[in-house]
């Protein structure tokens, strides 16, 4: 009797599992997909253009040219993900036929709907979802995602999204955790999370996905701090391709990421890197420019 | 209390030191030789096999792993099977195996990941138990004193050569302990 079965939970959050203490790099063409595999990425993100870009460009931006995409998965062994619009179903079913390893479906791209997201469960290939917020997590992971990050707000070189959502996260996992059984339903409609997952949370004493860090990570030290603050991994966008060196750029966010409790490493890895990406200060950007606050 | 050392540079490591708690050892984490010197058996987990292998040769690990597999027990999974192997095939730029057993291994060997699968699989010894495979590679030739354990599809996914285990697929992500139970009692008595 054949009893192989694709697409479990545990075959889908395991393979999130497995990507801890790494790095995933933004990419847009198999030459940078090999650069991120030789500096030690565990995945790679194939895009058309990176945040900082798509920021530049404005304009709709969708899942990127199935070319693109295609080009990445020859060109490494690693892991590739690819982004898909907020509950853009077809695009989902395009990047699964495609055979990514993963989906990202991402507030970095124009949303396709405003109310929902996609069903994620429904799909063999596992997610990712961006979050602010435990309960906002807690939703996605309902909708099937298997593994989250953080929202930061993308492109823009500034880690200080990233960080309020890590720590917000974190905190709203000690409250929950310490509150009893029967504050869990009440709780559970304060942060309009599902029951069942609060519950859950409760008794794994944590997230029951891996969370990974995004959206504004652009040097070794801001890696460094998302681990810190209890990251299990993070997302690098722009912060790599746009920096001055980005091989060296790359080597030392995987090292910083790894090793981020060595401080004296982490001072080596810092030394001559280069100018980084260009930053951009958050509260400059108009609300319709804030990326994190697609998504529902 | 048998110290179990799980190499901790990058992967499922929580899950293995976990599952190393459950069978009754004290589980270690492993980042540099002399952490690496006080453990009894030490466990090569599953993650990207490019990226740890990578950090053992920056960390100066390939050595002693070397030295310690031939007296104790080491168990690799998924990334640790092809860390453990004399060769991979579609080398070059990929991981530099250690070359602790005389085994060769395909990566990726059933696909990408929405070939990923789990199943539940017949172990010599050990009967059925649930096992989890993500991308996971096979065992594609092994020498003579290596003795194959399972096969899935017909392909060995699970070997033995004295005290060291490998296996294609992740037995730290299941709530079974037999694979954990059977290379614990590799460690010898002190």
């Amino acid at each position: 009797m054949d009893t192989t079965k694709t697409g479990t939970l545990a075959v889908k959050r395991g393979m999130a599992q497995m990507q801890k203490g790494g790095v995933i790099m933004d990419v847009v063409n198999a030459e940078q997909a090999k650069i991120a595999e030789s500096a030690g990425a565990v995945a790679v993100m194939a895009l058309e253009r990176v945040p900082s870009d798509i920021r530049a460009a404005g304009g709709v931006a969708r899942m990127a040219d199935p070319l693109i995409i295609e080009e990445v998965m020859k060109a490494v062994t690693i892991p590739v993900m690819a982004k898909a619009r907020i509950g853009h179903i077809a695009e989902a079913h395009i990047l699964e036929a495609l055979g990514v390893d993963y989906i990202d479906e991402s507030e970095v791209l124009t949303p396709a709907d405003e109310e929902f997201h996609i069903l994620k469960s429904e799909y063999t290939v596992p997610f990712v979802c961006g979050c602010r917020d435990l309960g906002e997590g807690l939703r996605r992971i309902g909708e099937g995602a298997s593994m989250l990050r953080t929202k930061g707000e993308p492109g823009t070189g500034n880690i200080v999204e990233a960080v309020r959502h890590m720590r917000k996260v974190q905190s709203e996992l000690h409250v929950l955790c310490a509150k009893s059984d029967d504050e869990l339903m009440a709780y559970a409609k304060s942060i309009g999370a599902p029951y069942e997952l609060v519950c859950e949370v409760k008794r794994l004493g944590a997230l029951p996905v891996v969370n990974f860090a995004a959206g504004g990570i652009a040097t070794p030290a801001d890696a460094a701090l998302m681990m810190m603050l209890g990251a299990d991994g993070v997302f690098v966008g722009s912060g790599i391709f746009k920096s001055a060196n980005p091989e060296k750029f790359a080597k030392a966010i995987v090292h910083a990421t790894l090793n981020y409790r060595e401080y004296p490493m982490l001072a080596e890895l810092s030394k001559g890197l280069g100018t980084p990406m260009k930053g951009l200060e958050i509260a400059a950007l108009p609300s319709s420019q804030r990326m994190q606050e697609r998504g529902w | 209390m048998n110290r179990v050392g799980v190499l901790a540079l990058q992967g499922a490591v929580s899950e293995h030191l976990r599952m190393a708690a459950r069978v009754g050892c004290e589980p270690v984490p492993v980042t540099d030789a002399a952490t690496l010197l006080g453990c009894d058996a030490l466990v090569i987990p599953g993650g990207e096999s490019t990226t740890i292998s990578r950090l053992i040769h920056t960390r100066g690990l390939a050595r002693p792993l070397c030295y310690f597999a031939v007296q104790k027990p080491v168990l690799g999974t998924c990334a640790g099977m092809i860390l453990c192997a004399k060769a991979v095939t579609e080398s070059g730029k990929g991981p530099e195996p250690l070359g602790l057993m005389n085994i060769t291994v395909e990566r990726n060997g059933f696909g990408r990941q929405v070939n990923s699968f789990e199943t539940d699989l017949s172990v010599t010894g050990l009967g059925s138990l649930p096992a989890v495979f993500i991308r996971a590679p096979y065992i594609k030739t092994a020498g003579p004193e290596v003795r194959i354990l399972a096969y899935v599809k017909n392909r060995a996914v699970m070997a033995e050569q004295g005290t060291l285990l490998v296996t294609a697929f992740h037995p730290e992500l299941t709530d079974d302990l037999n694979v954990y139970r059977y290379f614990t009692a590799k460690i010898q008595p002190a």
